[in-house]
């Protein structure tokens, strides 16, 4: 009973005690640096056309939608730019592509560590003399950091993009008034928060899928097992940390 | 030299390792055996730090692996090359990368050193050919002879191995004993082999480690084996001998060397 209670924080501080010692091997980076190019171009370059899918809709739906909710003589139509755009760049673009990354990038990288483990792979790395933590979990993580705000800008100007495109092709609302309403109400703190969410949105996914699957048990079951605690947990905390973020520079 | 003074070892409640110790001398070969589930490759993952021990220590070259730090212990792990029951090659990896990868990250070879280093390995495990090859193109016996020769690419001290022929032919698995004897002599290395095969163990083994349970039931020369008084060793022996079947090999199983 108290062993299943203190679980959680025993995987907690398991947790961080991992991490802590993939940032502690950052000195041997140099040795791991075409590992981190390699994970920079399978999370981030890899991922741009799903991302990019999925904040083409999203745009294009929330644009629709604001323009119906909003459909009324008396509130002008510029009002559904400075609605879309903040909304993409604040929380629709950065949570979109943190839930598919938590899909594509987390599941992949647990089942990827999870095979490693169960086929002794990690323990081959240790006896050849290699620091399995910091050449395995470093350079992922350092790529999902990276890359998810370049993913994040991707989704913001396609979810826009997009916007503006199907109020015009739908005849709507103009190029010109999506413009206007959304310079009229820019904020640099909207995309900022944005970035800062992107960044903490990938520290999640990379750091939850290397901790599940570094820590495989077990043969095939165990990778299952794994890969979606690893995708569950990332929506989980990306969700938390999208709060978190909203509450402190809000 | 390797020295296991008194180690345990448990996961939970469950006791893998008690107070084992055992000494593996240089050049010889020593073959630890016992039933599955009786600690043979927790003791194996002890020997190359890979495990601590809850209580006791290990020793290589007089350094103690459960007490050097984490950059020491890497160091030191350089000095094994072990042969994992699967192979435990890189899938994403050819054979001929996968040999490279030790020398790629810790020698000053050149390029073309390493592949003439790699293609030394691959023509010491008889698979000249297979370097292009990934490890999901290549049978059970090849994957073990690529890992092998993986594992002495960095010209080693020690070499572990973990179930060297479990599930290989019967011919294949001679071709593995006879290469562990011809790298044993070729390369004047320690070998430390973790088997349950019974064969393999006559084959190559100049020492015999019999792990019953969490214990260290008996230590002694191959030759021995069938003296002893061990009666848990004996019925370890003879069921061997049963499975095997063959008549020749069952007499060789059943009669002390002369």
């Amino acid at each position: 009973m108290l062993d299943s209670l203190l679980a959680p924080f025993r995987a907690l501080g398991q947790y961080a005690i991992l991490i802590g010692r993939a940032f502690a091997s950052v000195n041997e980076i140099r040795m791991y640096w075409k590992n981190l190019f390699i994970q920079m171009v399978r999370i981030g370059i890899d991922s741009v056309p799903i991302v990019a899918l999925a904040a083409a809709f999203s745009g294009a739906v929330l644009t629709v939608q604001t323009a119906y909710q909003l459909e009324t003589p008396f509130i002008p139509k510029t009002i559904i730019g400075s609605i879309v755009a903040p909304s993409i760049m604040l929380e629709l673009g950065v949570v979109v592509a943190g839930f598919i990354l938590a899909g594509r990038v987390g599941a992949r990288i647990a089942a990827e560590l999870g095979t490693m483990r169960v086929s002794e792979q990690i323990d081959a790395l240790e006896v050849m003399g290699l620091n399995s933590v910091g050449f395995l979990i470093l350079p992922r993580v350092l790529a999902g950091i990276v890359m998810f705000p370049v993913l994040y800008v991707v989704s913001c100007v396609v979810g826009i993009g997009t916007g503006i495109f199907t109020g015009h092709i739908g005849g709507f609302l103009s190029v010109s008034e999506f413009l206007e309403g959304a310079r009229q109400f820019f904020q640099l703190l909207d995309p900022f928060i944005g970035f800062i969410k992107s960044v903490a949105f990938g520290f999640i996914v990379t750091s939850i899928a290397c901790y599940k699957g570094y820590y495989t048990g077990g043969g095939a079951v165990g990778v299952g097992d794994s890969t979606t605690q690893a995708a569950v947990l990332s929506c989980v905390f990306i969700l938390v940390a999208d709060l978190l973020v909203a509450m402190l520079l809000l | 030299m390797i020295e296991v003074r008194n180690i345990s070892k448990s996961f939970g409640d469950l006791q893998v390792l008690s107070d084992v110790s055992l000494d593996v001398n240089e050049g010889e070969k020593l073959a630890i055996i016992g039933r599955s589930g009786s600690g043979k490759s927790v003791l194996m993952k002890h020997i190359v730090g890979l495990l601590k021990p809850d209580s006791g220590h290990v020793y290589v070259d007089d350094q103690d692996l459960c007490c050097v730090p984490y950059e020491r212990l890497r160091e030191l792990r350089k000095r094994f090359g072990v042969l994992f029951q699967g192979g435990a090659l890189f899938d994403s990896l050819s054979s001929f990368e996968n040999i490279a990868f030790p020398l790629r990250y810790f020698s000053s070879l050149s390029e073309s050193e390493i592949e003439a280093r790699v293609q030394e390995c691959l023509d010491l495990v008889n698979l000249s050919d297979v370097g292009a090859k990934n490890p999901s193109e290549l049978s059970g016996g090849m994957r073990k002879r690529v890992a092998l020769a993986r594992a002495i690419s960095m010209e080693p001290a020690y070499i572990l191995y973990d179930e060297p022929t479990s599930g290989l032919d019967p011919e294949t698995s001679n071709t593995i004993n006879d290469l562990i004897n011809h790298l044993a002599s070729e390369l004047k290395v320690t070998s430390v082999i973790i088997t349950h095969d019974m064969h393999s163990v006559l084959e190559v083994a100049d020492r015999v480690a019999f792990l019953y349970r969490q214990d260290l039931e008996w230590v002694g020369p191959v030759a021995e084996i069938h003296d002893c008084a061990n009666p848990n060793l004996n019925s370890f022996v003879r069921a061997s001998e049963y499975k095997i079947g063959d008549s020749s090999t069952a007499t060789s199983l059943s009669e002390p060397s002369p």
